[in-house]
C-alpha cells in the first residue's frame, strides 16, 4: 500500500539518530503494555496470529498517528484498529474509557455484535512448503512489477519497475497481499533480489547494492 | 477510524489509551494481565542482543560453527537455543575487509528478535528507514562508521519474513581471547551493520 509506512527513499527526515548505549527495551511502562496488547490483539480480533493483517492496520493509520505516537503508540493504534474492524470494540470505546480514567464522566458505548473475519491459519508462523519448483533461479535477471496495489503488499515503492538479479532463493512463505485481507495464504517462494544503486536511484547514486526479499508474484522474467 | 475517534476534544495521550484498552479487554476476560506481564518480562530480560553476541563469538572461535551459520543461519542459531517469533528463517551474512552488509526494514521495522531482541530506536526511526537504502555510505558516516571507498556495501531490506543478521569481522588483537571474553565486544549495532567491533 502506498502511504506513510513505505518509507524507503523518501526525503525530508533529517539526520539519523545515533545509537544510545544501554537504551532500555521500553522507555516508559506504557510501551511495554502496548507491545503486549498488540501482540495479543490478533487472537482477540480474529482468533489467530496474522502479522500481515497487523502490518496492514499499521499502514492504515494516518500520518500523524503513525509518526507522532512513536513506535509503540503505532502498535497500540494498529491493535485498536484491528479490534474495531472485528467489532470487538465499539467506535469511541477507548476514547470514552480514557476520559473516564482521567476523571471525566462520559457515557461509554455498548459492546457491539462482533464481526470477526473467517480466519484459520494452516500452521504456526509463515513458512509453508509448496510442491512446485521456484520460477526463478539464482543469477537470473528479473524485473519487479510496476504495480501499485490498494491493499497490503510487501513490494516497496522504490523497488517497483526495476531490474535486478536473484541472489538467493529463499523458502516459500504465506503471501502477505492476500493473507492480510483474510483471502488465503497462497504461499510463494521469496527471492532475495540484488539491485544496483544506479538502477534504483539514477546515475549519480552512491555505488552500492540493495537486496529486497520479494515474493514470486512481484517478479517477472526479463526478455 | 479508530475506537478513539468520536469523542469531543483532543485524543487522549497514548499512555492513557493503553491503560483504557487494557482495562476494557481485561474486564471482558479477553486478556490476562499475567500473560501480558510474561510477554513484557521476556523481552526485557531474556531476549536481547546478548543472544546474538553469543552466536557471533561462537562463529569467531569455531570455524565449523561459522560454516554452518553462514550456510543455514536458522539451524545454527537454534543449536545455541535461540528461536521463536521473528526468527523463523534467519540468514547470516559476513562482513569482511572489502564487503559490508547493513540491514533495514523500509516498510516497518522487521528485525531478528530471537538474536537481537526488540529493535532500538535508531532502527525504527524514519530517517534510518528512508535513507539507508538510498545513501548508505552517508548514513553510516553520520552514525560514526567511515568505510573506505573500495568497500562494497550491500543493504538488505527485510521486505518479507526473512531476517538478516550480520556476522561482523573479528577485530585484530583478539586472538588470545576466549569465546566468553569475546561476547561483550559484540554490540547490536555491529550485528545490524552500522558499526564495527571495537578492539578491547
Amino acid at each position: 500500500m502506498d502511504g506513510i509506512a513505505d518509507m524507503g527513499g523518501t526525503p525530508g527526515w533529517g539526520p539519523v539518530r545515533p545509537p544510545r548505549r544501554d537504551e532500555p527495551v521500553f522507555e516508559e511502562p506504557w510501551q511495554g503494555r502496548a507491545f503486549a496488547l498488540a501482540s495479543l490483539s490478533g487472537r482477540i480480533a480474529f482468533g489467530g496470529v496474522n502479522l500481515d493483517a497487523f502490518r496492514h492496520a499499521l499502514e492504515r493509520l494516518d500520518r500523524a498517528a503513525y509518526l507522532d505516537d512513536g513506535y509503540y503508540g503505532r502498535w497500540l493504534g494498529g491493535a485498536e484498529l484491528m479490534l474495531a474492524d472485528s467489532a470487538v470494540l465499539a467506535p469511541g470505546a477507548i476514547g470514552a474509557r480514557a476520559r473516564n480514567l482521567r476523571g471525566e464522566d462520559v457515557e461509554e458505548p455498548p459492546i457491539p455484535e462482533p464481526a470477526v473475519p473467517d480466519y484459520a491459519p494452516s500452521a504456526e508462523g509463515s513458512l509453508r512448503p509448496v510442491d512446485r519448483a521456484p520460477a526463478f533461479a539464482v543469477g537470473e535477471r528479473v524485473r519487479t512489477k510496476a504495480m501499485s496495489v490498494p491493499g497490503h503488499t510487501r513490494l516497496p515503492g522504490y523497488a517497483r519497475g526495476h531490474t535486478g538479479t536473484v541472489e538467493v532463493v529463499q523458502p516459500a512463505f504465506v503471501l502477505p497481499d492476500t493473507n492480510a485481507h483474510f483471502r488465503g495464504e497462497n504461499p510463494q517462494y521469496v527471492y532475495s533480489v540484488r539491485f544496483d544503486s544506479r538502477e534504483l536511484w539514477g546515475a549519480d547514486a552512491e555505488p552500492f547494492a540493495v537486496t529486497a526479499d520479494l515474493f514470486e508474484n512481484y517478479l517477472e522474467a526479463t526478455s | 477510524m479508530t475506537p478513539t475517534d468520536g469523542g469531543p476534544g483532543e485524543a487522549p495521550p497514548v499512555a492513557l489509551r493503553t491503560e483504557a484498552l487494557e482495562q476494557l479487554l481485561t474486564e471482558r476476560g479477553l486478556i490476562d494481565p499475567k500473560v501480558m506481564n510474561e510477554i513484557i518480562t521476556t523481552y526485557e530480560t531474556n531476549v536481547g542482543p546478548l543472544n546474538g553476541a553469543k552466536v557471533v563469538a561462537r562463529a569467531w572461535t569455531d570455524p565449523e560453527y561459522r560454516r554452518r551459520l553462514l550456510q543455514d543461519g536458522t539451524a545454527a542459531i537454534e543449536e545455541l537455543g535461540f528461536s521463536g517469533s521473528q526468527g523463523e528463517h534467519i540468514v547470516v551474512v559476513e562482513n569482511t575487509a572489502t564487503t559490508h552488509h547493513v540491514v533495514v526494514c523500509t516498510l516497518c521495522s522487521c528485525y531478528p528478535w530471537p538474536v537481537l531482541g526488540l529493535p532500538p530506536s535508531w532502527y525504527k526511526d524514519p530517517a534510518y528507514r528512508a535513507r539507508v537504502v538510498k545513501e548508505p555510505r552517508t548514513v553510516l558516516s553520520e552514525m560514526g562508521l567511515e568505510l573506505d571507498d573500495d568497500v562494497r556495501i550491500t543493504v538488505h531490506d527485510s521486505t518479507s519474513e526473512v531476517r538478516w543478521l550480520v556476522l561482523p569481522e573479528r577485530p585484530a588483537g583478539t586472538e588470545h581471547l576466549s569465546e566468553e571474553q569475546l561476547v561483550p565486544l559484540v554490540t547490536r549495532e555491529v550485528m545490524v551493520g552500522v558499526a564495527k567491533v571495537a578492539a578491547p
